[in-house]
């Protein structure tokens, strides 16, 4: 058996095939081998959040889960969301609050809330929803504690509450 | 991280079989925990089994009028079910109040129930610790020990299990279903699963190599008003200092399971008896044999503040 293999992944709605150590991480995936490096490494243990990308629909830390394990999966990075010229409406209000001081974790703040979001959406409860019969609803204490798995050094965190909630609302 | 060749696994069994005949393979579910410890080298499996691909991602009624919650289910969608929310949302409180959505959406029922401590001497490699290297000695007894267990330790090891969902779990007599590798299984209640360290404190649990955890059951749902109230250094994403999860009825009797205070969840069945009598009297039985360093010594009247404010608020809720 070996200690490397191939892997099939869908990234930004486009097809792409890898070989790589086993060892590889879906985070070195995406910028070591398919150079998208809008997917940044923080802490490189799941506790900072700049890792965030969503995978099959979900936010995750992509420095969490190996390359391997996500054969097939349809993965969307900060560039598959937007790109200049063609911002989705998250990263035009993030520029339009600053919600932002050196952008490292932009990206993965970014990914994290647009799923955040859909979370809401899909009736996933959090720990500040006050009754768990009820769907909660996107108050800034929600997105505070649903966003609490991103750090911002810079602390522009309120900011970007501003960003999240003007997207939030335009949704609704 | 040191190398490794990776599978997926065919079928519970045939994961269970590979496991047994292979001492340094791992089984990979959420790997939130796993490859953490991966990168640190403080787990270096040869051989990573992935569990993804398994059919465990269920949540279905029991006969009994339970409900069986397959391995694989996420964090997230444990917590987000309705039935759950419904009948025992002292788990989906518990469960909410864990880690960050990232890794809830990723982490899953079994994989959290053997997740390992965060004493940070057992992260630190270049320190001491009986449960990263057996007989090397224990760090935190002596050393910075103010996360540390209060309850059930030993001269070895005063670490404690960081799961939240597994505190409510025990509260609800929760019982884990696993498959061996010669195709049997067996059902494990929680009050069995989890081990105290003694003298052995990197054996954590009643598995035998290879065993895998298929589901894990609950009983009927018994009603009463359902608590969890985690107490940490920050109000979102911490592990827990202390945690009390409470099923009170409306009488003032009820359950009590006790996290942050031990190596596993900690409930004692004669404490339960004293609810009616009150935070006081409840915390005195439950914290008798309790060994506190100087610096955790705080969570003794935590549980007991904790304790009082659960009763108080159960009482507010049913009146």
């Amino acid at each position: 058996m070996n200690e490397s293999s191939k892997v099939r992944l869908t990234v930004n709605r486009t097809s792409r095939e890898i070989h790589v150590d086993n060892r590889t991480t879906l985070l070195d995936a995406l910028r070591e081998h398919l150079q998208l490096t809008g997917t940044k490494k923080g802490c490189d243990h799941g506790q900072c959040g700049a890792c965030t990308v969503i995978v099959d629909g979900r936010r995750v830390n992509s420095c969490l889960t190996l390359a391997v394990m996500n054969e097939g999966a349809e993965v969307t990075t900060i560039e598959g969301l937007g790109e200049p010229g063609d911002l989705h409406p998250m990263q035009a209000a993030f520029v339009k609050h600053d919600g932002f001081q050196c952008g490292y974790c932009t990206p993965g703040q970014i990914c994290s809330s647009v799923a955040m979001l859909e979370e809401i959406a899909a009736d996933i409860p959090s720990h500040v929803t006050d009754d768990l019969k009820n769907k909660a609803r996107p108050t800034a204490e929600e997105i505070r504690e649903r966003m609490s798995g991103n750090i911002c050094r810079c602390g522009a965190y309120s900011n970007i509450v501003d960003a999240i909630t003007e997207v939030a609302e335009t949704r609704s | 991280m040191k190398a490794f060749t990776f599978e997926r696994a065919a079928s519970a069994e045939a994961a269970a079989q590979i496991a047994a005949s292979n001492p340094d393979a791992k089984f990979i579910a959420g790997g939130t925990n796993l490859l953490d410890l991966m990168k640190l080298e403080i787990e270096t499996p040869t051989h990573l089994i992935d569990v993804n691909g398994l059919e465990f991602n269920e949540i279905e009624p029991t006969a009994e009028g339970g409900l069986r919650i397959g391995a694989m289910v996420r964090n997230t969608d444990l917590a987000a079910h309705e039935i759950v929310r419904r009948d025992y949302p002292l788990l989906a409180r518990a469960l909410l109040s864990g880690a960050s959505g990232q890794l809830r959406n990723r982490a899953t029922t079994g994989g959290n129930l053997l997740q390992r401590t965060r004493c940070p001497y057992f992260y630190d490699t270049n320190q001491p610790c009986n449960k990263r290297q057996p007989g090397s000695g224990c760090s935190a007894i002596g050393g910075f020990s103010r996360q540390h267990a209060v309850l059930g330790v030993s001269d070895a090891c005063i670490a404690t299990h960081p799961s939240d969902m597994a505190v409510a779990m025990r509260a609800l007599d929760a019982v884990v279903e696993t498959v061996k590798a010669d195709g049997s299984r067996r059902a494990i209640s929680l009050t069995d699963f989890h081990r105290l360290p003694g003298d052995t404190p990197h054996i954590e649990t009643v598995l035998e190599q290879g065993e895998i955890i298929t589901a894990v059951c609950l009983q009927p749902p018994i009603g009463g008003t359902q608590i969890y109230r985690k107490v940490r250094d920050r109000a979102s994403y911490a592990f827990a200092l202390v945690s009390v999860a409470a099923v009170v009825q409306p009488d003032g009797t009820g359950r009590i399971a006790v996290g942050g205070v031990a190596h596993k969840p900690w409930r004692i069945e004669d404490a339960e008896a004293e609810l009616p009598n009150g935070a006081r009297a409840t915390a005195a039985v439950l914290l008798t044999d309790a060994r506190p360093t100087d610096q955790n010594r705080f969570k003794l009247a935590l549980v007991e503040r904790l304790l009082s404010a659960v009763i108080a608020q159960a009482k507010d809720k049913s009146s």
